[in-house]
C-alpha cells in the first residue's frame, strides 16, 4: 500500500527546513541540495507522513486482464500492522479462486533484510516458511511482483530527484529509486508523487536491462484518520505482454484493534 | 467406533446448531479416473477405475471470533474397491482462542515437520493411505491440545483419547500385496486397543532464517507392523499389529540465501527395537527462468532409515531428485516431477508427475502419475512393480 500522511504546513515546512539544515551541517559545507540529497528528503518526509497509522484491515480485490484469457477476479482480504522499527507485518487471506480459498500468507517486511514470509495450506493444515528472496515474480498470477505488495521504506532504494512535472492536475516531484536489493526485478523505478500530500499518483517499473516493464497508476485517492490517503484502485499495466490487474480495494478500516498476535505464525491457521 | 467418538461428534455438532451466526459453508466435489499401465498382479485386480469423492466444509465462529467449529467431512465413492469406498470426519473441532493461548478440542487434523519427500516427524493423525499413495491424506484424530504462544516459541500439549487404524486396499483394488491386509482383524499392543491413551508435545519455534521444531509422542504407532498367520482351513491372512511407541522428533528448516534447507529425525523406541531415521535436503528456486515469468524450483533429499534390511519403510537409504515447474499463470498451473533412487538397489526407484490447473472460479483439473521399477523382492516397492497408473481428475470447488 502506498501511503500518505497529511499534516500541518507550518510542521511540515519547520521539519523540511530541520533535515535540510541537519544534512547541511553534518557535511560541514554550504552548497545547493544535490539532486540525489532533494530525492531522498522527498522519501523521507513521504514516509514520515505515514507514521502512525497503527493497524488497518482491507477487502480487496485483483482483476486481472489478458488480451488472449479475458478477465479474472481475485478476492482476498489484507490485515495489516505497522511495526515503527522495522518494516511493517501483512496478512493476505484469500478468499477467490475457491480452490485456494482459505491460504494465507503471512509477511514480515524488513528494510534492508530479505523479509520473513509464510504461507499455510489449509487442506494440509500445514505452516511453510518460504523463499522471500524471489521478490520479483508475479504475486497470484497477476502483474504485481511480490516486491511491489511490500511495505514503503527508504533503506529499500537510493533516490535521485529528477524534476517537478504537472500529474493529475496537481504538480509533482518526479523522483527516480534505484532498488539496493540486487534480486530486485528492476532496474529503477520511477515515481511521480504530488507536492501537497506526497501522494504517489505513478510509478514506472524498469526491467533489469533497462526497458519500460510495468506502470502502475493510482486512482480514488481517500483519507483516513484525517491524515492518511490512500488509494482504492491502483492500477498496472504491464507495456511488454500487453496484461493489466487492477488492485480495489472495497472497504478499509483502521484501528481494529490487531496485535502482535494476529500476525503470529499459528495465527495463519485460525486465519479465515 | 465406541461411544466417546459418537458423544464427541454429537456435542459437537449440537454446538454448531447454537450458534450459526457467521457460518461459512465451503468444499470440494471431484472425480477421478485411475488407469494402470500394466496387467495386475492378482486375479481380483482392475486395468483401471472410476471414483467420486465429497469433501464439505463449515466453519462458525462466535462469541467475538474468539470460538469457532470446524467440520470437514469425506466421502468417496470407488467403482472397483469396495475397501476404498469410505467415508471420514477429516475435522470437527471447537477451538477457543484467548491472548496467548488456544485450547482445541474435537476431532482434528494436525501437520508437524518441513521436508517434502516424507513426513517422519508428523505422527498425530493416521494415513488414510488406501486415498494415495504419496501418504498426504489423513484420517481426524480426537484430540484435546493446548496451545500456549510465548516469546520463547508456542508449545501444545496433546492428549489422543482414541486411536484411528490406517486404512488399506482390498481385494478388488490395486497397490497392495498378495494378500490385502485385514484392517479389521488389528492387533494392539495396548490392552486397551484403539482407546489408549496417547499424548503428545510439540514446541515451534521461528528465530530470523530459521524454523525450529522438537516433538515428543507417547503413544500407539500410527505405522503398522504385519503379522501372517494361517487359519485350519490354511487361509493365509495378513493383520496389522500397532505396537506401543515413544518417539523423539526433530524438524529444522533454514534459509540460507537462495537455498531453503529442510531436514528431520526422530528416535522411536519400541519394546520390538530401537531405531532413528532422518530425511534432509534442500530446494533451490531459480526465478524468472529463460526471460519468462516461470519459477523452477529444484529439490533434493536422502532417507535414511537406521533398520537398514528390516524396514517397513520405503526409505531406508534413497534419495529423491526432483523439479517443481510453476507457471505463475493466472490459473495457478503448476508440475512436479521426481525420481526416489534406492541407494543400495540400482534397478530400485519410483517416480512421480503431479501437474494441476484451474479451468475457472469453480474448476480445476489435476493429473497424477507414479511409475514403480523393482526387481529386489526384498523391498517392500517390489510388491507396487506392476502398479504404474496415470490419473486424471476434475475438481470442483464450491
Amino acid at each position: 500500500m502506498h501511503k500518505q500522511a497529511k499534516r500541518n504546513r507550518a510542521k511540515k515546512g519547520v521539519l523540511l527546513a530541520l533535515s535540510f539544515l541537519v544534512a547541511t551541517c553534518n557535511i560541514g559545507l554550504v552548497h545547493a541540495q544535490s539532486a540525489e540529497e532533494k530525492g531522498l528528503a522527498i522519501a523521507k518526509e513521504r514516509k514520515q507522513r505515514d507514521i502512525g497509522w497503527s493497524d488497518s484491515e482491507a477487502d480487496t480485490s485483483m482483476i486481472l486482464r489478458s488480451p488472449s484469457s479475458g478477465e479474472t477476479e481475485r478476492k482476498m482480504r489484507v490485515k495489516s500492522l505497522e511495526v515503527k522499527t522495522d518494516g511493517d507485518k501483512g496478512l493476505t487471506i484469500f478468499d477467490q479462486p475457491l480452490d485456494v480459498k482459505g491460504t494465507a500468507f503471512l509477511n514480515f517486511s524488513h528494510a534492508i533484510e530479505p523479509d520473513d514470509q509464510w504461507m499455510y495450506l489449509p487442506k494440509l493444515k500445514r505452516v511453510k516458511r518460504i523463499q522471500s528472496k524471489n521478490k520479483s515474480g508475479p504475486f497470484m498470477g497477476s502483474e504485481f511482483a511480490f516486491e511491489d505488495m511490500s511495505s514503503f521504506e527508504i533503506e529499500k532504494f537510493s533516490f535521485k530527484y529528477l524534476r517537478d512535472e504537472p500529474c493529475n492536475n496537481l504538480q509533482c516531484f518526479v523522483v527516480e529509486q534505484v532498488p539496493t536489493d540486487e534480486n530486485s526485478g528492476y532496474s529503477k523505478t520511477i515515481v511521480w508523487l504530488d507536492k501537497d500530500e506526497y501522494r504517489p499518483f505513478k510509478v514506472e517499473f524498469y526491467d533489469r536491462k533497462g526497458s519500460l516493464l510495468k506502470v502502475l497508476t493510482m486512482h480514488d485517492y481517500q483519507l483516513f484518520l484525517d491524515k492518511y490517503w490512500r488509494p482504492m484502485r491502483l492500477s498496472m499495466v504491464n507495456k511488454q505482454n500487453g496484461k493489466s490487474t487492477d488492485l480495489i480495494t472495497h472497504s478499509l478500516q483502521f484501528n481494529t484493534g490487531l496485535t502482535d498476535n494476529d500476525f503470529d505464525k499459528d495465527s495463519l491457521m485460525r486465519a479465515r | 467406533m465406541d461411544w466417546r467418538y459418537i458423544a464427541l461428534c454429537c456435542w459437537l455438532a449440537s454446538l454448531t446448531s447454537n450458534a450459526l451466526a457467521d457460518t461459512q459453508y465451503n468444499g470440494t466435489a471431484a472425480f477421478e479416473q485411475r488407469y494402470f499401465l500394466q496387467d495386475p498382479l492378482y486375479p481380483q485386480q482392475p486395468r483401471d477405475s472410476a471414483s467420486v469423492f465429497f469433501a464439505p466444509e463449515l466453519y462458525t465462529s462466535f462469541n467475538d471470533g474468539q470460538d469457532s467449529v470446524l467440520f470437514r467431512g469425506f466421502y468417496r465413492f470407488d467403482q472397483r474397491d469396495s475397501e476404498r469406498s469410505h467415508g471420514d470426519v477429516r475435522e470437527l473441532i471447537w477451538s477457543h482462542v484467548g491472548e496467548n493461548w488456544e485450547i482445541k478440542a474435537g476431532i482434528g487434523k494436525v501437520f508437524w515437520g518441513q521436508t517434502e519427500s516424507l513426513h517422519l516427524v508428523d505422527i498425530i493423525n493416521q494415513t488414510d493411505s488406501i486415498e494415495a499413495i504419496d501418504g498426504e491424506d489423513k484420517l481426524g484424530q480426537p484430540m484435546v491440545a493446548l496451545s500456549f504462544f510465548k516469546d520463547w516459541g508456542n508449545f501444545t500439549l496433546f492428549a489422543l483419547p482414541y486411536f484411528r487404524e490406517r486404512t488399506f486396499t482390498g481385494e478388488d483394488g490395486r497397490l497392495r500385496g498378495p494378500i490385502p491386509v485385514s484392517g479389521e482383524d488389528a492387533l494392539f499392543e495396548s490392552k486397551d486397543k484403539n482407546s489408549n491413551r496417547d499424548w503428545a508435545a510439540r514446541w515451534q519455534k521461528s528465530i530470523g532464517d530459521w524454523e525450529l521444531g522438537l516433538s515428543y509422542f507417547d503413544g500407539t504407532s500410527r505405522d503398522p507392523d504385519f503379522v501372517t498367520t494361517v487359519n485350519e482351513q490354511g487361509e493365509v491372512k495378513v493383520s496389522p499389529y500397532y505396537a506401543q511407541i515413544r518417539q523423539v522428533g526433530l524438524d529444522v528448516l533454514t534459509i540460507i540465501d537462495a537455498w531453503i534447507i529442510k531436514f528431520e529425525a526422530i528416535q522411536r523406541t519400541s519394546l520390538a527395537q530401537d531405531y532413528w531415521a532422518m530425511v534432509g535436503g534442500f530446494e533451490y528456486t531459480s526465478v524468472g527462468i529463460l526471460d519468462t515469468v516461470y519459477d523452477i524450483g529444484w529439490l533434493m533429499e536422502y532417507q535414511y532409515d537406521d533398520r537398514q534390511e528390516l524396514a517397513t519403510s520405503v526409505a531406508q537409504n534413497d534419495l529423491m531428485v526432483g523439479a517443481r515447474w510453476v507457471l505463475n499463470d493466472v490459473d495457478g498451473s503448476e508440475m512436479l516431477v521426481g525420481v526416489v533412487q534406492d541407494l543400495d538397489y540400482s534397478a530400485v526407484r519410483s517416480a512421480f508427475i503431479e501437474a494441476s490447473s484451474r479451468i475457472n472460479d469453480h474448476w480445476k483439473w489435476r493429473l497424477d502419475a507414479w511409475f514403480f521399477s523393482s526387481d529386489e523382492t526384498q523391498e517392500p516397492s517390489y510388491l507396487l512393480r506392476r502398479d504404474d497408473y496415470v490419473q486424471f481428475s476434475l475438481e470442483y470447488y464450491f
